[in-house]
This record gives structure tokens, C-alpha cells and sequence, in this order.
């Protein structure tokens, strides 16, 4: 048979050189080619066999068999001890876009372990695999398995990875090899399946990550990897699978434990600097909470509502802070604070310096210059250099390492220890002025939100408007994008807190594995989806529709890149040259001529689809209709042409 | 984690509505219905909004709040924040004051008590 040139491997030249490996073969004389059937046409002639050859073969052939000896079956495959590995760690799915690196993994989870717990999920591009697992976790607080091989498929769930490392989310990655060269297919297992050190990809993302040389090592490995993901700041880990070690027997079965996991409590801060930092909290005239991803449940956001009712300090940030409506939440200064704590904000130095985009960039503080600054965050305690993901340095008065929901309950008791008869005076006060000014900001609300009410396309506040109206009775969830100050967020499970994709083309995906593990409480899950970054990774709606994930997809179909159309912009009048093709489609950032459309790419998948819908009054009958579908188990997806800002 | 790329370029926008309502005696002549053209063409739409309603982050509300011609043709020529500057050779003056007059000429949306959609919910 011809051998592909390794430089040429592709998928056209693959198939033909498996053709022509099937047809020898049929050439060669076997016990399976009836003697009496003349060979294929082309085939050459089986040479001739002396009397004593013929008499050996024939011995050969008809000898009984030893099913025992058999070496070409194996009855105690290491996978099967890998899938009782990951079944000890409680998953509820791993996803992949298969690949025949862990051939033997996959089919020992859907024989071996009956795809159950973890049950596999069909994936069609292994970014929406990694990113379907870091939505997963955003809702469901545990981690999910995803499987692919080096290097072809780890390279394509990079952006995934760095999705995951940027949200700190605790995906568990598994990523098989063919480490020894002697066990690899000619050429096809050289090239896109094998590397020395696949972990070596993706190193500066994760927070751990292992090869493990045999059964026993994997065990541990694979508890360490959990254990270590889950502990704070929570990060995504990864273990290289060999694929002999799947597919060889199991030596000394009855040798191999699966160690116990036990996942390490978060830590609390130095009790004696949380003291004084409730000292410096209670005596402050203006303070303000600054809340990066503080609560990981119920209880981290009811802790959070307690220290801020206790301080009457208004709360600022995004996550799963307080409720959006409470009276102290988005509301007071950094500008007018004077004490501030920030908790779980990487983003710091942003939220307290002002910055801005022209030609000559600078930035100046925001603070008051005796403001005090206190952090209370775990993300001090584990960094990599080379993604720049840390901001600029941000100066703090007392810098706390500590996990914050951990500290609140301490934080919490020693504030309300300090708080005398005088101070709630004081307290109370700045409360009753949050309050009304909340109040008035929820009305703003109302008012911004009816200007260009009727404006095609439709304002995306009145998207907003229009689909909160519809959802409002239910028992909604949002799964990314288009909730604003209107809509009562009033549980932690309403919205999924800070979940990273790695930048345009995660969102969709990242929607789907938080829908995923919604979809056991039988919430409506509704997703505000941009067109851009649905045209990156638009398969993975058929993982939705395929697993049956219910979901409502609202488009922020705005035809265009929008953010890199205002960029442009930005770098043309800078320039004094102007740029009125953005008005007309600017070329590299507009998606127009021809309209892309979204309903028929939906249906194409399996999903209910309406549109494009431009015109603002179609709006709430096509929702109707969408979220019928949907609470009967259905993806639905409507195109609706939205402004882009 | 990602740091906002576009942020509110707010005094553009008067700082309560009664801008809306005040004569602007300095401003040229202007014509609205260019204005509103214009709008869209030279991009102001791209952060501000079709209808100038605003764009959230990206850039305030125009519409019923466009601040006194004085302010307002200086903080487009220099703007102090993140606004896109406009040079008199991008915006000449009188395409400048064509947009003015449209901006305050947009009539006032309907009043939010008639809209079901923006009513206060339990």
C-alpha cells in the first residue's frame, strides 16, 4: 500500500490509504477467503505452498482455540478502573468530541459504567466542550468532566481552557496520548495524537496537572486533580491518559485503591486583622463594598446581605453579590467612600482608577486620598506570570488573604460587636438615604429603558423589558447576558456570577452546560445571545438540542462585531479621517450581505426558531410561543434584530 | 475580569432633563432632519443609540437631555472622558449643529405609566 507522507496526512488522504490497506489485505490468503473464491480483481495471486507448509497452516487454522490465551481480547481493560476512578468522584457528565486517543475510556463509560454518573455528552467542537463544563459549574458548583487527546483536540479546547483559568472555574480536564511510539498507528498517531508533554499547552492555565504512569498513579492523581481544583481560588486541572494504560489489562487489580476524597474547607482570614478591618468599617462615614465573585451559594449571598445591612453600606459589583433591588445594592461612590472593601475584586485596580481610551493614555485615582482600601481575597494565592489576567497594581490598606465567604461570618459578628447605640444612629441614617436613592435609580431605570420604545431595531432595553415580562412568573434563571436593573434577581441561583469563555465565541456554549444543570430543577432558562459570538461555535446548540436542554435563546442580533466597529471609529477620528462606512458596513467588523440567518440555523439543529423579528410589537407573541416550547423541553431560539448599543 | 472597553461619556448629556427644556441661544441654526442623518453617518449611533436613547456603557442617553450648545459642541470637539473625539474636519460646525437640532427635537417617549412592560412588579 501506498504510505502517506507524513507531511501530507490530511482526512481525503487518510481514507484512501485505508482503501487500499482493505484491499490488500483481502489479497492476502487466509482461512477467512474461502479457498475456492477467485481474489478480487487486480489482487495478486496467492503464491504457492509446498505439501508441508499447507499441512502446518491447515493445523494452524483448525487448532482449537484457548479463549483464555486469546491475545487479542482483553477482559479487565484499565479503563474500566479509570471509570470506577471517576465514578468515586461523583461526576454527573463528560463531554468530548471523541477521538480515538481514549477509544478505550469512551467505550469502557458507556459499557463498563453504563453512561451513568458520568453520563457521556455528545459535543460537536472541544471549546463548546470545555465551555459547556464551565457553565455547568457556574450552576451546578461542581465540577465536569471533559475528555479530549493531544493535540489536535486540546488545541481546539484552548480558548475553553483560558476560559476557565480567567473564571477560575474548576474544570477537570483529561486529555489522552500515545506516549510510546511502538504503539502507535503508522502516521495518523504520530501526528495529531501523540505528544511528549500535552499538559506542557496548556500549563500557564491550569492550576495542576499530571501524567500518570499506571493505574495505581492515575487513582491518586485523579482525586489530587479534584481535590486541588475545588480548593480556593478554584482553578481547572488536567491529567494526561495514556492510551496503553487504557487499553492494557489491569495488573494486580486487587492492589489498586481509589484514595478517598476529601475536599479542604476554604480559608478564613486572619481573625485579628478582621477585627481591625470591623473597626475600620463600623467608624466610617461612607463606606462601600466592592464585590467581586464573593458567594459560591445561597449562603454566601445571604452573608453578604447580612454584613451590608449591618454596615448599611451599599454594594457594588457584578457576580452573585446581593439581590439587584435590595435598597443597598449598585448604589453609593467610589469617588465619596472613605473606607472600602473589596472582596474577590481582581479587577481593583479598574474599579478605583479612572482610565481613559484617547490618544494620550492616562489614568488618575478615584479615591479620596484618605480613603482606606481593605481586600479580603483568595486570589493572592495562586497566580501565573504569563497571562496578564492580574491588572495593575492596585496600593490596599490591608490586604487580607482569605477566601471572603468564609470571612464573612467573623467579619459579620465582630462588626456588629463594635456597633454602639450611636453608630446604628449613624448607620441607620446612611440608610434611609441608600434606600431613597435606590429607589429613584429603579425609576430612572423605567425611564431610560422607554426612550426609543418603538424603534426598529429594538432598543435592547426593551428586549430586556419584553422578555422579563414573559418570564417574570416563572421560575427563571438567566444563563448569560440582557438582565439589567429591572428584572428582580432574588436568588443566588438567578444568574451565573462571573463565568469566562476565553473572549468571543464561549458565551453560547457556556449557556448550555449552565441550562444543563438547571434542568433538573425545571427552571426556564433564558440566554441573551450576541451574533457574533454565536457564529464561533453555533454547533454546539445541537448538544442542547441532542441532550434535550431546554433553553430560550433571546439574539442580540446587531449584524456586526459592534465593539470593533467602535474601535474603528475611535482610531479614525483620532486620525482626523472620519469613517462614515461604519453606517453602511464597515469592512472586517459588519456581517452583512449577505444577513446571516439564525432561525434556520437553529431549526437546522433541531431547535424552535422565529425570525429575524425587527419589528418591536412581534416581539411578545413570538416570546409566548418560544417559552411554550420551551417548558415542554424544547430549545427555542428567536432572531431578533437589536441596536447594538 | 475583562476590563469595560467603552465607558459612559456622560457630560455630552446634561445632567438632569431640564436641558431639554431650556432654550440654547448659542446655538447656530441647525436642520433636524439632516441632523438626524447625520447622526447615523458621522456614527454617533455606534455608542448613543439609533434614537439617541442611549447605549448603556457605551455612551449616554442624548434624547430629552442634550446638554447647552456651549457644553456640548466643546465636550464633542475635546471630550474629557471616553467619548470619540470629533474634529472640525470629521464634523464641520454646521453638520455639528444639524445633529444639535435633531437631538432636541426628538419628542419625549411615552410616558412609562402607559408602558405594561416597565410597570413596577411584585
Amino acid at each position: 500500500m501506498p504510505r502517506p507522507s507524513k507531511s501530507k496526512v490530511d482526512r481525503r488522504g487518510f481514507l484512501k490509504g485505508a482503501g487500499a490497506a482493505g484491499a490488500a489485505a483481502l489479497a492476502v490468503p487466509s482461512a477467512v477467503v474461502d479457498a475456492g473464491t477467485a481474489p478480487p480483481e487486480g489482487a495478486a495471486a496467492a503464491p504457492a505452498l509446498s505439501p508441508e507448509q499447507a499441512s502446518q497452516r491447515l493445523a494452524a487454522e483448525t487448532a482449537p482455540l484457548d479463549d483464555e490465551a486469546n491475545p487479542l481480547v482483553v477482559a479487565d481493560p484499565g479503563s474500566d478502573f479509570m471509570v470506577d476512578v471517576l465514578k468515586s468522584l461523583d461526576f454527573e457528565y463528560i463531554i468530548s468530541n471523541p477521538g480515538s486517543s481514549f477509544r478505550g475510556l469512551h467505550e469502557s463509560l458507556v459499557n463498563y459504567g453504563g453512561n451513568k454518573s458520568p453520563e457521556w455528552l455528545t459535543c460537536t467542537h472541544e471549546q463548546a466542550a470545555v465551555n459547556i463544563a464551565n457553565g455547568y459549574y457556574a450552576v451546578a458548583g461542581k465540577p465536569m468532566a471533559m475528555i479530549t487527546f493531544a493535540p489536535s483536540g486540546l488545541q481546539h479546547a484552548v480558548m475553553g481552557i483560558f476560559g476557565a483559568f480567567s473564571g477560575r472555574t474548576p474544570t477537570y480536564l483529561l486529555c489522552a496520548n500515545i506516549l510510546d511510539g511502538e504503539a502507535r498507528r503508522p502516521a495518523f498517531d504520530w501526528g495529531p495524537h501523540a505528544m511528549q508533554d500535552p499538559a506542557d499547552m496548556v500549563r500557564d492555565m491550569l492550576k495542576w496537572d499530571d501524567t500518570p504512569g499506571s493505574l495505581q498513579h492515575f487513582a491518586e492523581s485523579a482525586v489530587r486533580a479534584y481535590k486541588l481544583a475545588m480548593t480556593e481560588p478554584r482553578g481547572p486541572v488536567m491529567l494526561v491518559v495514556d492510551a496503553a494504560l487504557q487499553e492494557n489489562a489491569i495488573a494486580g487489580r486487587s492492589r489498586l485503591r481509589i484514595p478517598k476524597l476529601t475536599l479542604s474547607t476554604p480559608p478564613a482570614g486572619d481573625a485579628a486583622a478582621i477585627a481591625e478591618a470591623a473597626k475600620m468599617l463600623v467608624a466610617a462615614e461612607s463606606p462601600l463594598i466592592l464585590a467581586g465573585s464573593v458567594a459560591r451559594d445561597e449562603d454566601g449571598m445571604r452573608l453578604l446581605v447580612e454584613l451590608a445591612e449591618t454596615l448599611q453600606a451599599p454594594v457594588q459589583g457584578g457576580g452573585r453579590a446581593i439581590p439587584n433591588q435590595h435598597p443597598l445594592s449598585g448604589g453609593g461612590n467610589v469617588r465619596t467612600a472613605d473606607v472600602i472593601l473589596a472582596l474577590n475584586e481582581d479587577g481593583l485596580f479598574g474599579r478605583l482608577n479612572r482610565y481613559v481610551d484617547q490618544q494620550v493614555r492616562g489614568s488618575s485615582p478615584l479615591l479620596r486620598p484618605t480613603a482606606k482600601v481593605i481586600s479580603i481575597t483568595t486570589y493572592d494565592l495562586s497566580t501565573r506570570g504569563n497571562y496578564q489576567n492580574v491588572e495593575r497594581f492596585q496600593e490596599v490598606s490591608m490586604a487580607i488573604a482569605g477566601d471572603p465567604q468564609a470571612t464573612l461570618p467573623g467579619l459579620i459578628e465582630a462588626c456588629k460587636r463594635l456597633v454602639t447605640a450611636d453608630r446604628r444612629r449613624v448607620i441607620e441614617e446612611r440608610g434611609k438615604a441608600l434606600a431613597a436613592a435606590s429607589a429613584q435609580a429603579l425609576e430612572r431605570a423605567r425611564v431610560e429603558a422607554s426612550y426609543g420604545w418603538d424603534a426598529s431595531p429594538i432598543t435592547l432595553q426593551r428586549l430586556s423589558a419584553e422578555v422579563w415580562d414573559v418570564v417574570r412568573t416563572k421560575d427563571w434563571a438567566s444563563v448569560g447576558g440582557g438582565v439589567n436593573r429591572l428584572w428582580q434577581v432574588d436568588k443566588f441561583y438567578r444568574t451565573m456570577g462571573a463565568v469566562n469563555g476565553g473572549g468571543v465565541g464561549g458565551s453560547m456554549s457556556i449557556a448550555i452546560g449552565a441550562a444543563l444543570a438547571h434542568r433538573k430543577q425545571g427552571r426556564l432558562c433564558v440566554r441573551f445571545q450576541p451574533d457574533g459570538d454565536m457564529l464561533y461555535v453555533n454547533s454546539a446548540l445541537w448538544t442542547a438540542t441532542h441532550h434535550k436542554i431546554p433553553m430560550l435563546i433571546v439574539m442580540q442580533n446587531n449584524r456586526a462585531y459592534h465593539q470593533e466597529v467602535m474601535h474603528l471609529q475611535r482610531m479614525a477620528n483620532r486620525r482626523q479621517r472620519g469613517m462614515e462606512l461604519a453606517s453602511r458596513g464597515l469592512p472586517g467588523s459588519t456581517l452583512t450581505d449577505p444577513n446571516i440567518d439564525f432561525a434556520k440555523m437553529a431549526q437546522s439543529m433541531g431547535a424552535y426558531a422565529e425570525g429575524p423579528i425587527a419589528n418591536p410589537q412581534e416581539l411578545r407573541p413570538a416570546l409566548l410561543r418560544a417559552v411554550a416550547r420551551v417548558e415542554k423541553g424544547d430549545v427555542a431560539l428567536l432572531d431578533t434584530l437589536t441596536q447594538p448599543r | 475580569m475583562f476590563k469595560r472597553l467603552i465607558v459612559a461619556a456622560a457630560l455630552i448629556a446634561g445632567a438632569t432633563s431640564a436641558y431639554a427644556q431650556q432654550a440654547s441661544p448659542d446655538a447656530p441654526a441647525g436642520n433636524a432632519a439632516k441632523g438626524k442623518t447625520l447622526f447615523l453617518e458621522r456614527a454617533c449611533w455606534q455608542c448613543h443609540g439609533r434614537e439617541a436613547q442611549g447605549g448603556g456603557a457605551a455612551g449616554p442617553r442624548l434624547a430629552g437631555r442634550v446638554a447647552p450648545w456651549p457644553a456640548f459642541s466643546r465636550y464633542v470637539r475635546r471630550p474629557a472622558e471616553e467619548m470619540i473625539p470629533y474634529t472640525v474636519k470629521v464634523l464641520p460646525d454646521q453638520e455639528l449643529a444639524d445633529i444639535y437640532a435633531w437631538l432636541r427635537s426628538i419628542p419625549a417617549p411615552p410616558p412609562v405609566a402607559s408602558i405594561p412592560q416597565l410597570a413596577p412588579r411584585k
